[in-house]
């Protein structure tokens, strides 16, 4: 009759879904009922489509509901108090570790990309502005000034059919505007777009997946996802890191705001951009072109460190990761289930390409592309059904043995 | 009055249906070629998906409200996004212009009909169809389990997320084959609107003393012709890939999802104007009427329609800023973007000039007129904002981008609708809408309209890409999109107070008379509603305000044109 879409087990919508204390639930029969059909109904309509019994069954519960309402007015209340429980849902630590960081504004730019593009911008508002306040004005001047009277005369104001004189008045002005803010336009464009990679410079290889980044760092040998590292740039001496775009799958965007502006990464094409960031920091970015179902989820961080910090984290990310023999067996599990297909863990059979290198995992502060802080809870819940966190995310359900998936877990965990 | 609804469709009703009235009065429906009648249908066709759509809005609005809110699944807000966007502009708003193009037109050129009268109800059935084809993808489309049912790949459907690999089942297979077919019957009514303005004008009528309604609609008419093609193409194209193997967009067998960027804008561009330049249409008739002055500029207003409808064929990569395309590239599109609005602003000064000096009255379409002169010139501002191509780097698939196309949408072309329901429903029932009801219309939809749009610009500014089924706590947008959708909300009680001003009117508005308004151009002239041949007589005209001439023979315009 119903189906989920995601094939998500159905434990996962508790995650998201209405809670109510099961001695309430059975003290209050009626209204448990009610409120439960109330909200998968409301919530789920437009997966009801399995013919007219399914129609029906809507319908007639719907009535049912209406009806037990008009009685109880109080479930009414009940139920809107609910809704909003029902919206809130786990942020899996998210909340705090963003509102930690400055909002990604594209007015508040730390690398020169985002710097040029907030100068014309700041350019461009102004005059337009200024042309806003004159037409609006006008506007508004003349509507309060030519409004008609109480106590008119009645008769028809004088006709005017036009006037050559102002007509190329307000044509030539407007043709030297746009030739202003064109030429300031072409200037950073050429900025931006036309600047020479000096052969020194850090390059980074962006691979967009549905719903993911990997950043290869051809230089170095260096595999990760979703969180990019990249040194801090001196404005005296700059050392910026240039960005080769590629996508895996279908077309997405990289945009960091505080950094750049977004390039398409589509695919069977080469795509680059570069960012010289300024101070060091966390910079929030996110997938900027629809790819597909968890485009929302498909966030990425870019860490940008000083440059003896930065030389620190290459040479721990080129070692393979410690072994430690008491998660031997979770070691195997990963070795020996469907994880490696997908999954590279470099100093053991894992090799898989599809999904992210794990080599270096809890390094990572986040785990399936920003939806989780990265904690062993969370990668609990993750290898159990990731469609608990991601609905839709392409990684299937591991369906472990709870043993299995603590030492799972537990090897995981030792992934630095 | 002379034509009472009954009276009206009683006209066309066979005699063998006389028996049961309402099955006749549906068949007289049902096969009218008559140009009020589709513009009628084609009207309350797009009111209906105007609601369809709008709720699917307020659902998305819902979802948003608070951060990662579970109200709908991804794979449902997918679809709810791709049905919104392409219902608003295949389903509502060509509908709506077509319709009202439909309907005036040859009243406004004193014809008795359009020159191709089954071609236009062809043209019709078409679109209704083609529509109908769309939302029943929710119940038909559910190709293969699990793959979903309504298309879910956004109203542009960018390759190669369409292919075969990432959308499996039937969902986007509906999304091309519905908007193919509304897209050949928008052709028909093209051709029918282009035939119909050069050939079926009434006596005296000479091309430079049509309404400027009329010429914009031959303007429209135009860069449908021109516009839809590669859209059809393209789709054609898409369909081969999917059903018979073909690598046109196939990036895995080396096609290019660039490729169809370049059909889509071709297309998608101009279709902006297409959607747009309608309701310049209704401005330029309803604000002289209601400033009591002739329009400022004709000859400049319909050159700058023109203007419009030329350069707009040639800026349509500027939604591709961000593909990599080459500086010259990037600057070239900057340049023909910016360019636009050049004759943009002189439509907007010329209203101004209409304005100023006249004895404006503020009746309930005027009202909407005028806050659609503000908002437009915020849409168009921001639309500079946007040609800027660095600047648009950052602003493209963010919220601006959406309020901004939203202040075109809404804020123009919707404000214009019903600017436009209220000035003609007079002549179309020969009933008023209520001015109270209206008021309130307009006072909550501006109201709700800027809590919604405003803040959204800030939501894209602060980081916030558009189709996001969700977003995070932390990052400063949560009281942004609350906001947002109040305004929402508001807008919606809004519409509700203009259906229930709609029904209330067609059951006991106050009667019209032939010309309520005291108007100026042809319409106004016949009884309200219209005959079915319109003008008992045929009318001779000799200025571009003929009924100006009749109220005023001691000053009439053809001395001055």
């Amino acid at each position: 009759m119903i189906r989920r879409e995601s094939g998500a087990i159905p434990e996962a919508r508790n995650a998201r879904g209405p809670y109510l204390p099961s001695r309430w639930r059975r003290k209050n029969a009626l209204s448990y009922l009610v409120i439960k059909n109330v909200l998968w109904y409301s919530f789920n309509v437009t997966e009801i489509r399995d013919g007219a019994a399914a129609w029906a069954a809507a319908i007639t519960g719907a009535a049912k509901i209406l009806y037990a309402l008009m009685k109880r007015w109080y479930l009414t209340i009940a139920i809107i108090g609910c809704a909003p429980a029902a919206a809130f849902a786990n942020d899996w630590g998210m909340g705090d570790a963003n509102s930690k960081i400055p909002p990604s504004s594209v007015f508040n730019p730390v690398s020169t990309p985002a710097r040029e593009i907030d100068t014309v911008a700041f350019f461009v508002v102004s005059i337009t502005a200024v042309i806003f306040l004159i037409v609006a004005g006008l506007l508004a001047y003349s509507i309060v000034r030519f409004r008609a009277r109480p106590g008119d005369d009645g008769r028809e104001p004088p006709q005017v059919y036009g006037s050559n004189p102002i007509e190329f008045a307000w044509t030539t002005v407007p043709v030297i505007v746009v030739l202003v803010l064109f030429l300031t336009t072409v200037r950073t464009i050429y900025t931006v777009q036309a600047a020479a990679r000096p052969h020194d410079a850090l390059s980074v290889h962006v691979i967009a997946h549905q719903w993911w980044w990997e950043f290869r760092y051809p230089g170095l040998g260096i595999v990760t996802a979703n969180e990019l590292h990249v040194p801090l740039s001196d404005p005296e001496s700059p050392t910026p890191t240039f960005l080769d775009l590629e996508s895996a799958d279908v077309a997405h965007s990289f945009w960091v705001p505080r950094l750049a502006g977004k390039t398409d990464v589509i695919p069977n094409r080469k795509n680059s951009m570069w960012i010289d960031p300024q101070v060091a920091g966390t910079y929030l970015g996110q997938c900027g072109e629809y790819c597909g179902t968890e485009h929302a989820m498909m966030l990425l961080r870019v860490i940008v460190e000083p440059r003896a910090d930065f030389d620190r984290w290459v040479t721990a990310q080129k070692q393979p990761p410690a072994r430690d023999a008491s998660v031997g067996h979770g070691r195997q599990v990963f070795e020996s289930t469907a994880c490696v297909n997908c999954h590279t863990i470099r100093g053991t059979a894992a090799g898989g390409r599809f999904g992210p290198d794990l080599t270096h995992l809890m390094t990572r502060e986040t785990i399936g592309a920003g939806v989780a802080m990265n904690t062993p809870d969370h990668l609990r819940v993750w290898v159990t059904d990731p469609n608990v966190m991601k609905p839709g995310a392409l990684m299937p359900a591991m369906n472990l043995g709870d043993k299995d998936l603590d030492d799972l877990v537990a090897y995981l965990a030792t992934l630095r | 009055m002379a034509g009472s609804i009954d009276h009206e469709i009683a006209l066309g009703t066979a005699d063998d249906l006389q028996s049961l009235p309402i099955l006749g009065k549906l068949h007289a429906w049902v096969v009218t070629v008559d140009h009020k009648r589709l513009g009628i249908m084609y009207i309350a066709g797009g009111l209906f998906f105007f609601l369809v759509a709008g709720l699917q809005a307020a659902t998305i609005r819902l979802q948003l409200a608070v951060p990662d809110a579970g109200i709908v699944p991804p794979q449902v807000f997918n679809r709810l996004l791709t049905m919104h966007g392409t219902a608003m502009v295949f389903l509502v708003g060509m509908p709506i212009l077509t319709g009202f193009f439909n309907y005036l037109v040859p009243l406004m050129i004193g014809a008795r009909d359009l020159a191709f009268p089954r071609l236009n109800a062809f043209g019709f059935w078409l679109w209704f169809f083609g529509a109908t084809l769309l939302y029943f993808s929710y119940i038909g489309g559910d190709g293969l389990y699990g793959a979903g049912s309504a298309p879910d790949v956004g109203w542009f459907a960018y390759a190669p997320l369409t292919e075969l690999p990432f959308s499996r089942g039937n969902s986007t297979d509906y999304w091309i084959l519905s908007i193919f077919l509304t897209s050949v019957g928008t052709t028909a009514t093209a051709i029918n609107i282009i035939t119909s303005a050069f050939c079926m004008r009434c006596e005296g009528m000479t091309l430079s003393k049509m309404p400027v309604l009329v010429w914009l609609a031959v303007v429209v008419a135009f860069m449908m012709l021109v516009a839809l093609p590669p859209l059809s193409a393209a789709q054609a194209m898409l369909l081969l890939d999917r059903f018979v193997g073909a690598h046109f967009f196939d990036t895995q067998a080396g096609g290019s999802a660039i490729l169809w960027q370049h059909f889509f804008w071709i297309f998608g561009h101009p279709e902006v104007y297409i959607l747009v330049i309608p309701a310049f249409a209704f401005a330029s008739e309803i604000i002289p009427v209601f400033s009591r002055k002739v329009i400022f500029g004709y000859s400049v207003m319909v050159a700058a329609s023109c203007a419009i409808g030329f350069i707009s064929l040639s800026v349509w990569a500027h939604h591709m800023f961000a593909v990599g395309m080459t500086p010259a590239g990037n600057s070239f599109f900057a340049l023909s973007t910016m360019l636009v609005g050049v004759p943009t602003g002189i439509k907007i000064f010329n209203w101004l000039g209409t304005i100023w000096g006249g004895k404006l009255r503020f009746k309930v379409p005027m009202l909407f007129s005028l806050g659609f002169l503000f908002q437009f010139l915020v849409a168009g501002l921001t639309g500079i904002m946007l040609a800027v191509a660095p600047f648009d780097w950052q602003l493209t698939d963010t919220y601006f981008v959406v309020a901004h196309f939203h202040y075109v949408l809404i804020g123009a072309i919707v404000f214009m609708d019903f600017a436009a329901i209220y000035y003609w429903f007079p002549k179309v029932t020969g009933r008023m809408l209520s001015e109270t009801l209206g008021k309130w219309h307009f006072w909550l939809f501006l109201i709700g309209f800027h809590l919604t749009f405003d803040t959204l610009h800030f939501a894209g500014l602060r980081g916030m890409p558009r189709r996001i089924y969700t977003y995070q706590p932390g990052r400063g947008l949560e009281t942004l999109n609350l906001v947002a959708s109040i305004g929402a909300l508001v807008q919606g009680v809004a519409v509700l107070i203009l259906v229930i001003n709609v029904l209330r009117s067609l059951r006991s508005g106050d009667p019209a008379g032939n010309d309520p308004w005291d108007a100026w151009t042809l319409e106004w002239s016949t009884t309200s509603p219209p005959p079915e041949y319109n003008f008992a007589v045929p009318p001779v005209v000799r200025s571009r305000r003929p009924l100006w001439d009749l109220k005023h023979p001691e000053d009439p315009d053809w001395k001055y044109e």
